[in-house]
């Protein structure tokens, strides 16, 4: 890692911290969720600068865009502030953090160098997909020849996974129409425009 | 909301077009740059939701029914499964692209031909899942206040 990338990466996480202490601070949700969303917008920016293109698209489409507005609509069914909880009974997640964290930290040290061509991830199928990607598959984005061919049967897998998230979501909190009308009854009283 | 909010309203109204045109170019694009049908479909569910953000639920309803969602969503994995089954047909295995046509030794139309269709099925499901999601939370709440913004 060169030194303008370590630069990035450096100023890139001080946001991310920055924002998750005060996420961790503020009471009021909506603030919360469009925080979030930055959060996710910055992260992807570094992994743009780590060169995990894909994986920088994935965060900015799913963490930054559809993730806020599902947290947001989310949110309207609830209250907009979260409760003051007891500074006493916080302390337990905060050393369950502190150690996991403490844990990683240690496991980093045994990680091999970023972009390291000896390193697992480079260095067994990973070439050999990269290899033969432009004889067995003809695609030029390897990541995409992985994801739908190479491992069709995953992604199908994914696939299956998200449509019975939204069955399940529509069958817990009802169809959208139905509830749709429904609540617009309870307000008739109180008139169309809130 | 609708007298005011003028500018979110022009704004989006000039964005939302654009928002779907970027989701196919990511979803055909997918074979040569970062994207597929995951990020497309999301991206394509964005583009309802700030429509139904902005405009109100009832009329994003209206433009997209509930229930095309849910059948887009179902008709994504079909598709997907689908072309699984034809490379079965064709006597291949289970999602073997290279059996769904006839070519020489060494050809790609059928890799080609598959992974556009199942990109398709997963640009069908996310984006289906994605709206039907955001349908049964913002079903409940017509509107976002005004005092929220």
């Amino acid at each position: 890692m060169n030194v303008g990338t370590a630069l990035i990466s450096v100023g890139l996480l001080t946001m991310l911290f920055v924002i998750a202490v005060a996420i961790v601070r503020m009471r009021n949700l909506f603030a919360i969720v469009m925080l979030s969303g930055t959060y996710s917008l910055i992260s992807a920016a570094w992994f743009v600068a780590l060169d995990a293109v894909d994986v920088a698209f994935t965060e900015a489409a799913v963490g930054a865009g559809i993730s806020t507005a599902l947290m947001l609509g989310a949110m309207l069914l609830t209250s907009r502030t979260a409760k003051v909880e007891r500074s006493l009974a916080s302390l337990a997640p905060l050393l369950v953090c502190i150690a996991t964290g403490a844990m990683l930290i240690y496991a980093t040290i045994d990680l091999p160098a970023l972009g390291s061509v000896t390193s697992p991830v480079n260095a067994y199928v990973g070439a050999e997909y990269l290899a033969r990607t432009e004889s067995d598959i003809g695609v030029p984005n390897v990541v995409t020849a992985v994801l739908a061919s190479y491992r069709g049967f995953d992604t199908l897998g994914e696939t299956a996974v998200i449509f019975a998230a939204g069955i399940s979501v529509a069958l817990l909190l009802g169809f959208g129409e139905r509830s749709l009308t429904a609540s617009m009854k309870d307000k008739s009283g109180r008139g169309r425009k809130l | 909301m609708n007298d005011r909010h003028i500018i979110l309203r022009v704004i989006s109204k000039f964005l939302i077009p654009i928002i779907v045109v970027y989701a196919l170019y990511v979803q055909f694009h997918g074979d040569y740059g970062p994207g597929g049908g995951f990020q497309a479909g999301v991206i394509m569910a964005v583009a309802i939701i700030l429509y139904s953000l902005i405009f109100g639920v009832p009329a994003a309803l209206e433009a997209i029914p509930a229930g095309f969602a849910r059948g887009l969503a179902s008709i994504g994995l079909l598709l997907y499964a689908g072309v699984g089954i034809w490379a079965m047909m064709n006597g291949g295995d289970y999602l073997d692209y290279d059996f769904l046509v006839e070519e020489e030794e060494g050809g790609h139309a059928g890799q080609h031909l598959g992974i556009i269709l199942i990109e398709l099925g997963v640009l069908f499901t996310v984006a289906g899942a994605m709206v039907t999601i955001f349908y049964a939370f913002a079903g409940r709440v017509a509107e976002i206040r005004d005092e929220d913004w």
